[in-house]
């Protein structure tokens, strides 16, 4: 079956799609977007996560007959999508590769991730990535528990937890220093 | 595979008329599972997403009409005050991810004895409201579990919502795990006080083929406080009496042997979740009685 949808701002289509198939496959496979990571395929590490319709969720849960007509968010689209909700006016989609994101100034996510060094091997960290921004959005000055608890769905192998906390404390001073 | 993606109710009834082995789809955090894993190879997909009646919840009466596909994450955050067992229920689901898809209906569908909805519905009272193109019909909730992951629905039929009787007193849930998210239940107990009636009801997951209440359990501590005069008193209820409550929950459990937990753990943890979750309530009914007197 064909699915058209809308992932980070752009209208997509995917065709040959098999019915049982997931979200994730369709973004990975089929759309040249492999930001969003597949690892166990049930929900429960959180590799895959991405915004559907602005809600977080599992892309690996999501079969793909549901993300028609949607709006889909990657950690590919993170920085823009960041980029907006600060105000940005102008898109900045414009210089911008839709495949790599490369070419746009990163999220505060982001960035506070690179400076608190709280990537490792970095399998885990796009799911981690969109999970933290989305708590931003929703939350822009959480207690340690907010953070806890809207990370737990989100697996490190490396067990960097401590690390990651750092650095989702320091995008959310950022984020209020700058508003 | 087809994927059947009808636009409302109506056509998601017949869908399910003319193709009765068609896997209803809403949250997709069973079913998708299954998929991926190769479990299941269904003919048809019916996807339940774009039925905007199955988000929706009505408070009027003296029960909550959630429907089937009402997210956790939005009982936890709507319907605190009118279901408090099944919103700390619902908060112990899986990840923030989880809580956005899943919801009650697909738990009853799947009606898995560690299903985590099962043991608040059954304390605080439901029925589930299942639909074809022949009809409404109202499944008590004790009535709708019928076996591992096995329920009362006909082939036909589909969940539309749970109706759920609003608290009239405190409610507790809790469940037992290895982490805090992302946690299948070893086991799992609801309880729910309802002084309108004086009665006390509970529920049992994951330690028997389906979640089940301790039937027993509640006609003893039902029979204790009435002839203590707990209700009028507002006293502490006795801890022989507490024990025993215990005990007789413990009693109601069958459970099994398996990766999660051993059959006597499970018992011996419903004893003590149905212990502390009576103590509990039982504090936050005395604690109402005393601030309305």
């Amino acid at each position: 079956m064909r699915v058209n949808l809308t992932v980070n701002g752009r209208p997509q289509q995917a065709d040959d799609v098999w019915e049982g198939e997931s979200l994730l496959y369709v973004l990975r496979e089929r759309l040249g977007l492999p930001g969003s990571k597949n690892a166990c395929e049930q929900g429960e590490c959180g590799s895959c996560t991405v915004r559907l319709d602005g809600v977080l969720v599992c892309s690996c849960l999501v079969a793909a007959g549901q993300a028609e007509g949607r709006e889909v968010v990657t950690v590919e689209g993170l920085a823009d999508h960041a980029g907006q909700r600060a105000g940005g006016t102008e898109s900045r989609t414009g210089g911008t590769d839709p495949r790599t994101g490369e070419g746009t100034e990163l999220s505060p996510i982001q960035q506070a991730f690179i400076d608190a060094g709280a990537v490792q091997c970095g399998f885990c960290t796009p799911g981690l990535l969109v999970a933290a921004d989305e708590m931003l959005e929703r939350n822009p000055d959480p207690t340690d528990e907010d953070i806890r608890e809207a990370l737990s769905g989100n697996l490190c192998r490396c067990t960097g937890y401590e690390k990651i906390m750092d650095a989702v404390r320091l995008a959310a001073a950022r984020q209020s220093e700058g508003s | 595979m087809d994927f059947l993606r009808p636009a409302g109710w109506e056509e998601a009834l017949a869908a399910k008329a003319e193709h009765p082995t068609a896997v209803p789809i809403a949250g997709g955090t069973d079913v998708m599972v299954e998929i991926n894993f190769d479990h299941r190879r269904p003919a048809y997909l019916l996807d339940l997403n774009r039925i905007p009646e199955l988000h929706e919840w009505e408070t009027g009466g003296d029960h909550v009409r959630l429907g089937a596909s009402v997210p956790y994450t939005k009982i936890m955050e709507n319907l605190r005050a009118e279901l408090p067992g099944l919103a700390l229920a619902s908060h112990t689901v899986a990840s923030p991810q989880i809580r956005n898809r899943g919801g009650v209906g697909g738990n009853l569908g799947t009606a898995s004895p560690a299903g985590d909805a099962h043991p608040a519905l059954l304390a605080a009272g439901a029925e589930v409201e299942a639909e074809s193109v022949r009809g409404t019909r109202l499944i008590p909730i004790d009535e709708f579990y019928t076996g591992v992951k096995r329920n009362a629905l006909q082939p036909d039929e589909l969940i539309r919502a749970v109706r759920i009787r609003k608290a009239d007193g405190p409610q507790q849930f809790s469940k037992v795990g290895t982490r805090n998210a992302m946690v299948i239940a070893v086991c799992a107990f609801g309880l729910a006080l309802h002084p309108g009636t004086r009665t006390v009801r509970t529920g049992i997951g994951s330690a028997a083929p389906t979640p089940v209440r301790a039937g027993a359990a509640e006609e003893f501590l039902n029979a204790a406080l009435e002839e203590g005069g707990f209700w009028d008193s507002g006293r502490g209820i006795t801890p022989s009496v507490v024990r025993r409550f215990a005990e007789l929950c413990a009693a109601a459990c069958d459970p099994i042997d398996d990766v999660r937990g051993t059959a006597g753990y499970r018992r011996h943890a419903v004893g003590v979740m149905a212990r502390r979750t009576l103590t509990w309530t039982w504090e936050s009914y005395r604690d109402a009685s005393k601030g309305g007197a």
